[in-house]
């Protein structure tokens, strides 16, 4: 369920809380999207985008830390 | 894409897929809940990177496959009426109510529209103001927040011509009636990415406790499945039963506090009935007494007839990871894309759909 | 626009009524319904050998010459889109019917139905695009027709036209696949489609993304003319390119097996169909075309063809009709055919 992908965002308009948004960017592709869910969103900064909605900022730290571990297990496999 | 395509790539999957062969010492049943999770699986040819120990069942997590049929009807007759525009998500257009679909509707002529999203459905009620605006405000956790929003924004807006037909769903309460089912064969589960971005996983907790199961927070790419799955095997070899968190770079413990407060605020939890299951308590949310205003059952009365399902169709035990789509006798003859028997054939995320576009060549 | 932004996507209905007793949109979709309407009310009527073929075009042979023929009516909202307009689509697709089937496209008819307070300045503006490209494809529109309908009974303009083309070399056919053929793609694919829905009332998107739209003879003859003996073409219309290689595949009853990693898709299309959960194999497309080819001769097919042409699979020596995709991560699949267009998938 609930098909929702990552993108960049570009700008944020200054809005009341509940009608903050901003565009983003996907690809290339460029939408409106509501950003009252993530008061401390700042531009250049990715969001999970589900239905015209913001849902997190994307951890760039916790994506690095998985892909170490996942590249130990690819060293541990070479060596087995 | 970056967040998407380093997750799609061979060699992580090949060095995962190896991870769980060798993780693996006797079989193991896990169920994916969330219909997108499913798709991702079909779609790539993910089964084929699992040992045989590990078998996978496809979960209830597709709002389109459990909305109720007599939601569908509902959305049916107030689609009709001549001063409604009739907004929802592509998906719903298609599953079959007792007679009719939503596209069947719009081929009698009733306004129906498809939006990308529920703000845009505010948006067309602000610029159509002598028409009633109606949305199919369906999903689970994930699409709670946006709905809500959408809601808030027509009262704060006054907006006299917006409202919606609500039929919001909940995953835990989902997953303890799969659990407490004798019928039921799954030993962990990959918890939806999706939901828990917004919900965090604290809720999870509970679950795995008391009913012995491992729970892994688990993302849509390829990499995340796989990665969900070793977690889970992982757990299951070791005789653990936790929550773990494989979708760390958008879920968090507490989940997105701002979106909840907004659902709250909103909706109230309540008892809803899915399609296929029965009814769950506390599995669904309804409007706040605030915004019953807004509920398109409250402003236009409806009677509508005894709902009926079609008696060969088997969906409620595929939604259960019960019985898989092919063992079902309709599958693919009576029952296809072009003419659903039931919701799961509907969905590109319902497993009867899914496996028909992809995995027909194994069955 | 934010105001007036959600209006209607171009619904097809894809559930058969219970009677049949009326059109429905997806009679006129491409898909199984059209099948059975060709098949329970044209075929019938109109019954003889060139129809019986069923190709896209006829193949007419009147006192020995070898003429391919074909009609195809137009309606697209909205009218004019990134990239092009109905014009060009009515231009292009016809010449492309033609060259599909092999044949020099020559001579094109067009009639116009246009609506009650239609702007001129729209309507000249489709007929300057058509004026262009029939110069591009190298016809001629010679005869036309125009009727006007009421305000309300049209979506502006629709637009007919038939082409007549000569058939220089081998026909092209369905017949002539064999096992072993290489599957080639002439571009990248999904930009149409895109295209059209990037500007459709409730999805707007910004995009640098534009419609695909050309004629496709001056490709197929330059194929030719390097001395490729092309067994079979299909243009990746309506349905995308799942359905051109399943056709294929259902006609010759062999299996054909592609490759996702090698299916040229541009970037901004593919963030599109990730935002909107579309498969580009089943968006529209205008201006390309699937190849069969001898494996050997796919080299040199590949450098005739403009840059982003792309191998993208390999006839099986299987008798089962079904297309198979090795996925990027080296899983596999079935690629059906899809029933009517597809929706924006969301949740």
């Amino acid at each position: 369920m609930c098909l929702a992908i990552p993108g960049r965002i570009l700008e944020i308009e200054d809005a009341e809380t509940e009608f903050r948004q901003g565009k983003v960017d996907f690809n290339g592709v460029r939408k409106q999207v509501n950003l009252a869910f993530l008061p401390d969103a700042k531009v250049g900064e990715y969001v999970l985008v589900h239905v015209g909605i913001a849902l997190h900022k994307i951890d760039e730290a916790e994506a690095q830390r998985t892909f170490a571990l996942l590249r130990e297990l690819d060293e541990l496999d070479e060596i087995s | 894409m970056k967040y998407l395509d380093e997750y799609r790539d061979a060699a992580l999957v090949q060095s995962l897929s190896a991870a769980i062969r060798s993780a693996v010492t006797r079989p193991w049943t896990l169920m994916e809940v969330c219909g997108g999770q499913t798709h991702s699986i079909l779609k790539s040819g993910l089964e084929a990177f699992l040992p045989p120990q590990v078998s996978l069942v496809h979960g209830p997590g597709c709002p389109v496959c459990v909305t109720p049929i007599e939601l569908i009807d509902k959305a049916v007759a107030l689609a009709l009426r001549p001063e409604v525009i009739f907004t929802s998500f592509g998906d719903m257009l298609r599953v079959p109510g007792s007679a009719h679909s939503l596209f069947d509707a719009k081929c009698e002529g009733a306004d129906v529209r498809i939006v990308y999203s529920p703000l845009d459905a505010v948006r067309l009620a602000q610029s159509n103001p002598d028409r009633q605006v109606i949305f199919f405000a369906v999903g689970f956790e994930t699409t709670a927040p946006a709905n809500a929003m959408a809601v808030f924004q027509a009262s704060k807006l006054g907006l006299a011509n917006f409202s919606v037909l609500v039929a919001h769903v909940l995953v835990p309460p989902a997953m303890a009636a799969l659990l407490e089912s004798p019928q039921s064969r799954v030993q962990g589960f990959l918890a939806p990415g999706h939901v828990c971005t917004v919900q965090g996983y604290e809720e999870y907790v509970p679950l795995a406790e008391r009913y012995r199961v491992p729970i892994v927070v688990t993302g849509f790419e390829p990499v995340d499945i796989l990665e969900g799955t070793l977690l889970c095997v992982r757990q299951l070899e070791e005789g653990r039963a936790e929550v773990e968190n494989q979708y760390s770079r958008v879920v968090r413990r507490e989940g997105n506090v701002a979106a909840q407060r907004m659902v709250r605020e909103v909706f109230a939890v309540s008892p809803r009935t899915w399609r296929g299951i029965g009814e769950i308590p506390q599995s669904g949310l309804q409007l706040r007494d605030a915004y019953r205003g807004f509920d398109a059952e409250e402003r236009f009365p409806l009677s509508i007839g005894a709902v009926r399902e079609p008696e060969v169709c088997i969906s409620g035990l595929v939604l259960q990871g019960i019985r898989k789509p092919q063992e079902c006798p309709a599958f693919g003859t009576a029952c296809t894309p072009e003419r659903p028997l039931g919701a799961p054939m509907v969905s590109s995320e319902g497993a009867c759909a899914a496996y028909y576009l992809y995995g027909r060549r194994n069955s | 626009m934010a105001g007036e932004t959600v209006k209607n996507f171009a619904l097809q209905c894809p559930v058969e009524l219970p009677s049949d007793q009326r059109i429905v949109m997806a009679h006129g979709a491409g898909g199984r319904l059209t099948q059975r309407l060709i098949e329970r009310v044209f075929l019938p009527a109109f019954a003889n050998a060139p129809l019986e073929e069923r190709h896209d075009g006829a193949l007419i042979q009147p006192n020995g010459a070898r003429l391919a023929f074909t009609t195809d009516s137009y309606v697209v909202k909205p009218l004019i889109f990134p990239g092009g307009n109905i014009g060009d689509l009515a231009v292009n697709g016809t010449v492309n019917d033609l060259a599909m089937c092999g044949a020099r496209p020559l001579y094109l008819s067009c009639g116009f139905i246009l609506e009650e307070g239609l702007p001129m300045a729209t309507l000249e503006t489709v007929v300057a695009s058509m004026r262009a490209a029939a110069l591009t494809a190298g016809v001629q529109i010679v005869t036309g027709d125009t009727k006007v309908v009421d305000r309300g009974k049209g979506d502006g303009i629709y637009i007919n036209t038939s082409g007549v083309g000569v058939v220089e070399g081998p026909f092209t056919s369905p017949a002539r696949v064999e096992p072993g053929d290489a599957i080639l793609l002439s571009g990248d694919i999904a930009s149409h489609g895109v295209a059209i829905l990037s500007v459709r009332d409730g999805l707007e998107f910004e995009a640098p993304i534009v419609s695909d739209t050309r004629e496709l003879w001056s490709l197929v003859d330059a194929l030719f003319r390097a001395g490729i003996d092309v067994h079979c073409l299909r243009d990746c219309t309506r349905g995308g390119v799942s359905s051109a290689l399943n056709e294929v595949a259902q006609a010759r009853s062999l299996m054909h097996q592609i490759e996702e990693s090698a299916i040229p898709v541009h970037d901004a299309v593919k963030g599109a169909c990730e935002l909107l959960g579309l498969d580009p194999l089943y968006v529209a497309n205008e201006g390309r075309f699937v190849a069969w080819i001898p494996a050997a001769q796919a080299a040199e097919a590949l450098r005739v063809l403009p840059e982003g042409a792309a191998s993208i699979g390999v006839v099986l020596d299987k008798t089962d009709p079904l297309v198979v995709m090795r996925s990027r991560i080296g899983g596999s699949r079935v690629v059906d055919m899809l029933s009517g267009e597809q929706l924006p998938r969301i949740c």
